[in-house]
């Protein structure tokens, strides 16, 4: 163990060294670690060349290939495909689920973290959000299925955007709890003092305080509802397809035409990497603040 | 008195309501339904739903369906082979990660992509990646000069195959969760048994892991409830097939709602499969609780 007096003295960080001394140092970790990011991103970067080829190209597996924006426009603009209208569904519901499970979720939170409630009603609440989140929303979907046809609701986007809303709801409120933890009362207590009512202590007062936390709760129920598969494959018919349901519809075709699912799928996959590069951002730089503050 | 004044003077009470409100409707009511919908024959006609009550009806299609036994006992090897992989890999791929000088950011964000990444499209992704005519394990193979194999078309290798992509899939999460544990690892615990002489399976064994077993036991727990609710990706890969050889409660519970319109006995299952959910959690915590004391 030549290396441990030195790794000790250049270590002012914790865990400068590794934590098994040998693993991870030295060209064999440095080839495994290559060989695990290579293995992530090599099926995206497949899939990525196979949207750019002509299916002729994908069953002969010429390389090189000529590409071609030929799969994303049929995708997108071709008169057979309905993947623009699938677009903006999931765009509409994922927003306005997003939209409201940050509304329903955050006041939840505060309720349960500021006002004293009884402590069987937190439990209560908690307990169960912790079940629901655990049973698989598959047993769920017959009863809604029957719910929303009689009441007029299936095939309708509401119908969607109130079980995705209904679906994230438990991780927003586990997450805005945290957040609400760490405002300071005495800030929202100096306020009720100055004269505000409660109400304008959570809104003007604790709320500002805790945006990281909507951005970030933000973030992730916007990008399970635009994933979401099950319930949007069961309580929707054609119009109303969310983007999962017409991958998932290429898949089954017949004939299946490979190079335009594949770019049906990364195109899917397109908000999900807009959201991950934005709200890395956004956090570290809410937590910065923060600290500065 | 102004309606802000009511708000306010009810602020505690309403903040909650909508939450409650939203759970009341969309999953107690539902779960609730789930037992007048068990004992029931569900027909939908152009009059609207008619209820049948015929509780014998739903236990004796239980009694004939050959395809329950098949599909508990392929979700709970699913659930067990692959969150045992999840873990093993993710373990391994933290210390490797966490000894490394360069590149953890970047390690890291690419570890974010698969969980983000709508599942749908990880199906249909590994659906190309694994055709048998142009997918890139059979050009492989051939370019080894050995026969194509029929990944996802044997029953004796599509589970299998499946279970690949689930691990592909949450190997990163369980990275990520395991990676913030390791690097916090105390220096001076580590330092002190290499110190001592440990060798570095001594260390791994007798110093890491008990160290790092809460932050074990949480990734184990979510990989296992996710595991049990899969159903996207093995939607779009093998929709159960061949035969019943990747069916899964999930997806069979999918089937009988939607395929066979068996609202009445997929309620049936569904509490069945609740109530196996809830008795897991009860014992699983009970042991949790005695492994952690």
């Amino acid at each position: 163990m030549m290396g441990t007096p030195t790794t000790a003295l250049r270590a002012p960080r914790a865990m400068a060294a590794a934590p098994l001394p040998g693993v991870g140092s030295g060209w064999i970790g440095a080839a495994l670690l290559a060989l695990s990011v290579l293995a992530v991103l090599g099926p995206f970067a497949w899939i990525l060349t196979a949207s750019f080829k002509y299916q002729i190209a994908i069953y002969s597996g010429e390389w090189p290939f000529t590409p071609t924006w030929s799969n994303y426009a049929e995708v997108l603009f071709g008169r057979r495909s309905d993947f623009l209208g699938n677009v903006v569904n999931s765009l509409i519901v994922a927003s306005a689920s997003t939209a409201l499970v940050l509304i329903v979720g955050a006041l939840a939170a505060y309720s349960l973290q500021r006002f004293r409630w009884p402590a069987w009603v937190t439990a209560a609440f908690l307990g169960w959000t912790l079940v629901f989140h655990m049973i698989p929303v598959m047993t769920l979907i017959g009863p809604w299925y029957v719910a929303f046809r009689e009441l007029g609701l299936y095939d309708t986007r509401l119908a969607l955007i109130l079980t995705h809303v209904t679906i994230n709801l438990p991780m927003t409120v586990w997450l805005m709890r945290a957040f609400f933890r760490e405002v300071p009362r005495e800030i929202e207590e100096a306020a009720v003092v100055d004269g505000c009512r409660p109400f304008q202590a959570f809104y003007r007062v604790a709320l500002p305080l805790v945006v990281p936390g909507l951005i970030a709760s933000g973030i992730l129920a916007f990008i399970f509802s635009w994933n979401e598969f099950p319930v949007a494959l069961s309580l929707t018919s054609r119009d109303l397809a969310t983007v999962p349901v017409a991958i998932a519809r290429f898949a089954q075709q017949y004939e299946i035409q490979h190079s335009q699912m594949a770019a049906a799928s990364i195109i899917a996959t397109i908000p999900a990497l807009i959201l991950m590069a934005l709200g890395q951002r956004f956090i570290v730089r809410g937590l910065t603040l923060g600290a500065v503050k | 008195m102004t309606s802000v004044d009511f708000l306010n003077r009810t602020f505690r009470h309403w903040s909650l309501l909508p939450a409650v409100v939203l759970f009341v409707l969309l999953t107690i009511y539902p779960v609730a339904n789930l037992f007048r919908m068990s004992v029931s024959t569900i027909e939908f006609t152009s009059g609207g739903e008619i209820w049948t009550f015929a509780p014998l009806t739903n236990l004796a299609l239980l009694r004939a369906d050959e395809v329950v036994r098949p599909a508990v006992i392929n979700t709970l090897l699913f659930v067990v082979v692959a969150v045992a992989f999840e873990m093993m890999l993710g373990l391994a791929l933290a210390i490797l990660v966490a000894g490394v000088a360069h590149g953890k950011g970047l390690v890291r964000t690419v570890m974010i992509l698969p969980i983000l990444v709508p599942p749908v499209a990880i199906g249909s992704m590994w659906k190309l990646l694994y055709n048998y005519d142009f997918g890139i394990f059979n050009q492989a193979l051939t370019a080894l000069g050995l026969p194509p194999a029929n990944w996802l078309g044997s029953t004796s290798l599509a589970l299998w195959s499946v279970v690949v992509v689930d691990v592909w899939h949450w190997v990163p999460f369980v990275f990520l969760i395991l990676l913030a544990a390791v690097e916090g690892l105390p220096v001076e615990a580590l330092e002190a048994a290499r110190v001592d002489g440990a060798t570095r399976w001594q260390l791994f064994s007798w110093v890491m892991l008990p160290l790092l077993r809460p932050a074990l036991v949480v990734a184990l727990v979510f990989r296992t409830i996710l595991a049990f609710k899969v159903f996207d990706e093995v939607y779009l890969l093998t929709s159960g097939g061949p035969g019943t050889s990747t069916e899964l409660v999930s997806l069979h519970l999918y089937k009988v709602f939607f395929d066979q319109n068996q609202l009445g006995y997929g309620a049936l299952l569904s509490l069945a499969l609740i109530a196996a959910i809830v008795a897991f959690l009860l014992v699983g915590g009970r042991t949790l609780q005695a492994a952690r004391t």
